[in-house]
């Protein structure tokens, strides 16, 4: 319970938002459900993380469940195909928010060695990636820390101010404004925009 | 124990004369005694694949590819490998396409596993198998639309994101109607 802190840089929000935030996020960071997308050797190793021996479950992230419906945190593991491309991508859709993206490898985070034609060179070019691990494949206990620096992100969002109305142009993260919408937004040529997609590209449409 | 050169040998100087294979190169590529590579003419592969599978013991189709000589003319080969489980050898058959050709005949009919690796072979060079039942491709998306192992194909792909930007963009346009 420690971890009941106000959100940063939130002195001005008041008493509820900042409590509201604080209760929310220490709920939603302690109870991660996975959504295990093992594409190739990296699963293996995600499969290690989950079980009794690395045990997850300290972190409350031990629910993985294959029903994307349910999840709350991808992680993709391996080596992304373009062919695979559309399949990670629903999955993603078909995900309730909030939810977040581990790339988990050098493979998902920027295609490592498969400098080809097959290989989606960093899945953050499909999908708006919060923690990027890697290693071929890392160990578990890298996982494990990626899971932890998501959950310190979590704790520095700004849940209730969107849901409160006070700061639309707020995105839940609480990073800044944000036009991401799955499913809805943007030109055919555009990458969807995201707060921590450093490839990503804002438009300069008017609203 | 025969050699595997001498059963090829054996098996394709047919009894009728009218399908007979010509074969005096049967052993200018006899590299070692348990494998024996020949050259096929390309109407004559399906019949010199049956008789060696019937006449030579060659029971299995270990592999079916292609090589791409690309800039040289002719350009592509296609290459049957076949194995032969009882006497433990191999026969390598090389069929050259000439210059505007694309296809050889298919050898569905004596093995039904050989399908997908005719599959294979036309998703990454572009040789389509007259005969196969399902001549599409096993690896790249449907639509893709070049094939990756020609020696003219870039090794970072041309386009590789096309297919799923496109999908993505109707995927799009579904959610906004």
């Amino acid at each position: 319970m420690g971890s009941l802190t106000p959100a940063e840089g939130a002195a001005d929000s008041g008493f509820l938002t900042t409590k509201m935030d604080a209760l929310v996020n220490w709920g939603r960071k302690n109870s991660l459900w996975p959504m295990p997308l093992g594409l190739s050797c990296c699963g293996i190793e995600l499969m290690a993380m989950i079980g009794p021996k690395f045990d997850i479950a300290r972190f409350g992230a031990e629910a993985a469940r294959f029903s994307p419906r349910q999840c709350d945190v991808m992680i993709v593991a391996g080596t992304l195909t373009w062919k695979m491309a559309r399949a990670a991508r629903t999955v993603y859709d078909q995900m309730p928010e909030p939810k977040w993206v581990i790339a988990m490898g050098v493979c998902s985070s920027t295609g490592g060695m498969y400098d080809s034609y097959a290989v989606v060179q960093g899945i953050d070019s499909i999908l708006p990636v919060d923690v990027y691990v890697p290693g071929c494949p890392p160990r578990p206990d890298a996982v494990i820390d990626a899971l932890m620096k998501l959950q310190k992100q979590i704790e520095r969002e700004s849940p209730t101010r969107q849901i409160m109305g006070t700061d639309r142009d707020q995105d839940e993260r609480g990073t800044g404004t944000s036009e991401y919408q799955p499913n809805v937004t943007v030109d055919a040529t555009d990458l969807d925009h995201h707060p921590h997609d450093p490839r990503s590209v804002r438009r300069e449409t008017a609203r | 124990m025969s050699t595997a050169a001498e059963r090829v040998r054996a098996a394709l100087k047919a009894d009728d004369p009218v399908n007979a294979i010509e074969i005096p190169e049967v052993e200018a590529r006899d590299h070692s005694d348990t494998c024996v590579t020949i050259e096929v003419a390309r109407d004559r592969l399906h019949h010199a694949l049956s008789l060696l599978k019937e006449r030579a013991g060659f029971e299995a189709v270990s592999f079916i590819t292609a090589v791409d000589r690309h800039p040289a003319t002719p350009r592509f080969e296609v290459v049957h490998q076949l194995w032969a489980p009882a006497y433990g050898d191999r026969v390598r058959l090389r069929t050259r396409l000439l210059d505007d050709q694309t296809s050889v005949s298919s050898c569905t009919d004596l093995w039904s596993g050989a399908a997908f690796m005719e599959r294979e072979c036309f998703d990454m060079f572009g040789i389509t198998f007259d005969g196969n039942p399902d001549m599409r491709r096993l690896l790249m998306p449907e639509g893709y639309g070049h094939h990756p192992l020609r020696k003219d194909f870039p090794h970072r792909g041309i386009d590789p994101e096309r297919l799923y930007r496109e999908w993505d963009q109707n995927r799009r346009g579904e959610a906004l109607a």
